[in-house]
């Protein structure tokens, strides 16, 4: 490996997960602060720099800031959708890089599953919202009928996707769905949008998250070994599947190369694989993105359980937002499960030696991407 | 028509795109400098940035590049699960959404269809397809 050492993520915490009735997103965001930086061995006062995606204010991280109590050197709110943490975690990497600032706080929160509220339509929706599209698992529908149309993938293969998820989430205490499934149920599960069942779809719930990025000067005063950024890449490809130039094409292609490049690790190095499963078709269109099989190969690599606990690929071992928890925008807990994977902290779901990780963010409806290499020592 | 549909403002962007589907017309942009047709309405070329984009009527004719039927819909489209929205790639080389109306058994992938218009309500029609002959 030729990376430098730049940052290192030292703390991450959830938030209360599943339904936090009463809680609203300052608090959760505050309560996975403090146990994040509990977790770094680090004070407030370490907090220079504050990262946060966010939309239920007008301007969120000044809210954030004034709430926390920070009077932060930097302040990042770059929301690009559930891959925007992955983003966070990269421009910290750069901000420390550029000598701007030492520890990097970032957090998320909300409380999707008790407070749904609705989306508004104007400037490009405009175009769409009056057919009746339902975004996002109408986009999502798309790409997974184009898919099957140019590959011959099946619904079955969608379903071990989401039994494999499962499997690991009924190894996580802290996962929301850990009754068992099996491939049947998925497929007799209800039709949201065809070719998509209820199980191919992430949860809806409430929850927040937080990371902890320091320099590595400051990393090594941090309680917790470090775990390295070694590569980071983040694209937008479009915003709507009627823009997205293929459809069973994420960016992950583009960023997955590059920050695989800057880490100078190949497929085989990678012991870890968390990336974004929105649903099935996400997790399917990106391992394929990411080159772990070719176009066209998602179906057959993800048959026999392989991503399964005890499979060859270990994948989503957190439960993913299959089964785990999804509030909203998931990207921060797919950090948070790669960490934690790689200080060998995951108790049963804990993959033997876990080196390095890959961690791929995806936002919007397939709209960006972010993806991570993190190491250990 | 269910309570809260969403209507779609009008701009200057989008103005001659609902006013030519209320005339049963499939008005799209193309770029006078690159010639390469635009979908939706743009202020710009999104190949070229050039400010030369004009209104054309488009052919109509196109073909399914993806489609999904919608099961369970945004509460404006409740009472009208389960129906269509396709993904239709015009002859002129641009996506839209739009609704596929017709016997759905037969509705696939790569097939031809062409535009018919829905009047939706007083203000308000749109351009949706169905499979060609």
């Amino acid at each position: 490996m030729r990376s430098e050492r730049i940052a290192a993520v030292v703390g991450v915490a959830e938030s209360d997960l599943g339904e936090c009735h009463g809680k609203n997103v300052l608090m959760l965001q505050a309560q996975a602060a403090k146990r994040a930086l509990d977790d770094a061995g680090f004070a407030k006062d370490d907090v220079d720099a504050l990262f946060t995606a966010a939309n239920w204010a007008h301007f969120p991280p000044l809210m954030l800031a004034e709430y926390l109590g920070l009077k932060p050197k930097y302040v990042d709110s770059t929301n690009i959708g559930g891959s925007s943490f992955e983003s966070h975690v990269a421009h910290a990497v750069i901000g420390i890089q550029a000598g701007l600032f030492d520890v990097a706080l970032i957090t998320y929160g909300s409380t999707n599953r008790t407070n749904r509220g609705a989306f508004h339509s104007s400037l490009t929706l405009k175009y769409e919202d009056p057919f009746g599209f339902p975004t996002p698992v109408g986009h999502y529908a798309m790409a997974a009928m184009r898919h099957m149309h140019q590959y011959g993938t099946k619904p079955e293969h969608l379903a071990e996707i989401a039994v494999a998820t499962r499997k690991w989430a009924m190894l996580n205490e802290k996962a929301f769905m850990r009754k068992p499934i099996t491939i049947d149920d998925v497929l007799s599960s209800p039709v949201i949008c065809e070719p998509l069942r209820l199980l191919d779809c992430c949860l809806i719930t409430d929850g927040g998250g937080a990371v902890v990025v320091a320099s590595a000067r400051a990393a090594a005063r941090a309680k917790k070994k470090p775990v390295w950024v070694l590569g980071h890449a983040e694209t937008v490809t479009h915003y709507s599947v009627a823009q997205m130039p293929d459809l069973t094409v994420t960016g992950a292609r583009d960023t997955g190369r590059r920050a695989m490049a800057m880490a100078g690790v190949t497929h085989d190095d990678i012991d870890v694989v968390q990336v974004y499963d929105s649903f099935t078709i996400t997790v399917l269109l990106t391992l394929e993105a990411l080159g772990f099989c070719k176009p066209g190969e998602g179906g057959d690599f993800v048959s026999n359980q392989r991503t399964a606990p005890g499979g060859d690929f270990p994948l989503n071992t957190s439960g993913g937002g299959l089964s785990y928890c999804h509030p909203g925008m998931f990207g921060i807990f797919l950090i948070i499960e790669a960490v934690r994977q790689l200080r060998g902290e995951c108790g049963q779901r804990q993959v033997p030696d876990a080196k390095i990780a890959l961690v791929n963010g995806t936002g919007g409806t397939l709209s960006s991407t972010s993806t991570l290499v993190l190491g250990r020592d | 028509m269910d309570a809260q549909f969403p209507m779609p403002p009008l701009d200057d962007d989008s103005r001659p795109f609902w006013e030519g589907a209320a005339r049963h017309k499939l008005m799209i942009q193309r770029c006078k400098s690159c010639e390469r047709h635009i979908f939706y309405p743009r202020f710009i070329c999104p190949h070229c940035y050039s400010e030369e984009v004009e209104w054309v009527e488009a052919s109509g004719r196109g073909k399914i590049h993806s489609y999904t039927v919608v099961h369970r819909a945004p509460p404006p489209f409740q009472s009208q699960v389960p129906y269509v929205v396709g993904l239709i790639e015009l002859e002129e080389g641009v996506r839209m959404i739009s609704r596929i109306v017709g016997p759905r058994e037969q509705i696939a992938i790569d097939k031809a269809v062409s535009v018919v218009f829905e009047k939706v309500n007083d203000e308000l029609t749109l351009p949706y397809f169905r499979l060609a002959e």
